[in-house]
């Protein structure tokens, strides 16, 4: 059974005369900075993509680490930068890649879960390794749904504004604060800049030749400059496939689309709903997590499980 | 032959031999087991279904080609799957009717006419959300998209380009001819549900004077 934390140093418990506003403000928003739930299921035959975090295992244990349900809207923070304040004081968890945090300037040991007194200033540098920092307040920020969820989807605008410097959003009230090993509470991330993603081949790989099959598992990919939420596209040796006469048909995220250039595209989270390219293979549901902490420069190994 | 592909952990990609990919969509949204589906995206020629757990996945397989085998009793056969029929009136005053009466060597009240004489099926959603492709347009009226898109394209604007014709959602590109227009909202994110179209629906076109 888990035990419940209580604040480190509780002065009075919260004041009886009117209550403050529950709120967080974006000192700093950084470079691309954006609130996110699970997403949007089963709106894809409307052409609805799901969106949601990039990584989800980071997000989900994010939530679970301060106590909200797992689909309890927070932020995903790409390549750090953030900057915040709370006007109560709050758990705050920070999952993913793992950045530099200080607490009004002074440097945090072990920031996955920081108790952050309401006016100080919480602040994520530039992650060591990997690409996104998810970053959970209990009781989680209040935000208006969109299709039934608060997650902002970069390929259509769907969900909430872009979290910008100057921003204030509403926090939900405080949870219980489970007191789990902290040391259990680890985001996977690429590892000296090298990823081995596992896949399935299909629903197209027997539109390639035998040649293209073994060049998409054989080579070291590198994650090209253009790499974002929609999804990561991969240099190297490109597929001699060329164009292909197929209509459009759904996909999935991890998917490993190849379009006419021969250089494959691995779909991440605000993936189109269809696509006219073949699809080889996608990757594992688990590993394209990962797929989405890398950054670009990194190597990519694709590994085929069946 | 009907064949199931495998699309990732989760997934089965349906290819429809026989039968149009609404209709399979749809059979398999009236099974019991769909509650175990999170997914059922019909496209051109085949049906993705993304199942909400990995362990389902061959129980999922046997399900999906009972469905496919049944088709010669219960829902549909054939393309019949119409739930709805959706009137939308048009007015035909689009930037691009002159250049298609031109280029099918029709007078623009032709075109006009024909569009909206059209038997039209909703086929399928993609591209952007609310984003209805709609098959049915006339031989006469076929034409290869846009060679530059359109960097935005507001809602309500009616467009064709091959067989097929689309009342814009707002707020995408645009690649089709755009004969008209019409006030009728088909897509709102704010409504419930969103989408006033449904796949399979009947689609007629009413024009209206401008």
């Amino acid at each position: 059974m888990t035990t419940l934390l209580s604040p480190p140093s509780s002065p009075t418990a919260a004041p009886c005369t009117g209550r403050p506003v529950a709120q967080l403000n974006i000192v700093r928003a950084g470079v691309a900075t954006s609130i996110q739930d699970l997403g949007r299921t089963g709106l894809a035959h409307l052409g609805v993509p799901r969106a949601g975090p990039a990584d989800r295992r980071s997000f989900t244990l994010a939530n679970r680490l301060v106590g909200n349900a797992e689909n309890t809207p927070a932020l995903e923070v790409t390549l750090g930068g953030l900057e915040l304040t709370l006007s109560v004081s709050r758990y705050v968890a920070v999952t993913g890649a793992p950045v530099p945090v200080t607490l009004d300037g002074a440097r945090v040991a072990d920031p996955v879960r920081v108790y952050v007194p309401a006016g100080s200033r919480l602040t994520l540098g530039r992650p060591w390794v990997g690409c996104r920092t998810y970053v959970a307040i209990s009781g989680g920020i209040e935000a208006d749904l969109v299709l039934g969820s608060a997650a902002r989807d970069s390929l259509t605008g769907l969900g909430p504004e872009a979290v910008r410097s100057g921003s204030t959003l509403r926090l939900g009230s405080a949870r219980t604060v489970p007191d789990v090993p902290l040391e259990l509470a680890f985001s996977r991330v690429p590892c000296g800049g090298r990823v081995t993603a596992r896949f399935r081949w299909g629903p197209r790989h027997d539109l390639f030749d035998a040649a293209d099959l073994r060049r998409l598992a054989d080579t070291s990919w590198r994650i090209s400059a253009q790499a974002d939420r929609v999804g990561a596209r991969l240099t190297g040796p490109p597929l001699e496939i060329g164009s292909v006469d197929l209509p459009s048909e759904g996909t999935v995220r991890g998917a490993i689309q190849v379009p006419p250039s021969g250089e494959p595209i691995v779909f991440l989270s605000d993936h189109p709903v269809t696509g006219g390219y073949p699809v080889v293979g996608v990757v594992t549901d688990a590993d394209t997590d990962l797929v989405a902490q890398s950054v670009p420069g990194d190597e990519l190994r694709l590994l085929p499980i069946g | 032959m009907t064949a199931l592909r495998r699309a990732g952990d989760r997934g089965w990609l349906v290819e429809c031999a026989e039968r149009a990919p609404a209709t399979v969509a749809k059979a398999i949204r009236e099974q019991s087991w769909s509650r175990y589906v999170q997914e059922v995206v019909p496209a051109a020629k085949t049906v993705l279904v993304v199942a909400d757990d990995i362990a389902r996945m061959e129980r999922l397989a046997a399900d999906l080609r009972a469905v496919l085998r049944e088709r010669h009793t219960g829902v549909g056969t054939g393309i019949g799957v119409h739930s709805r029929t959706v009137t939308v009136p048009v007015r035909y005053d689009g930037p691009d009717l002159p250049s298609v009466a031109e280029r099918t060597g029709l007078s623009p009240q032709e075109v006009a006419r024909l569009h909206a004489k059209g038997e039209h099926t909703v086929a399928f959603f993609g591209f952007a959300p609310g984003f209805a492709y709609v098959d049915g347009v006339s031989e006469a009226l076929r034409l290869p998209r846009l060679s530059s898109p359109r960097a935005r394209v507001a809602a309500g604007i009616v467009a064709i380009a091959g067989n097929q014709t689309v009342v814009y959602p707002g707020g995408t590109p645009g690649g089709w001819h755009q004969i008209g227009t019409t006030d009728v909202r088909l897509w709102d994110v704010e409504a419930q549900p969103p989408n006033r179209l449904a796949v399979g629906d009947r689609v007629v076109f009413e024009v209206v004077s401008p």
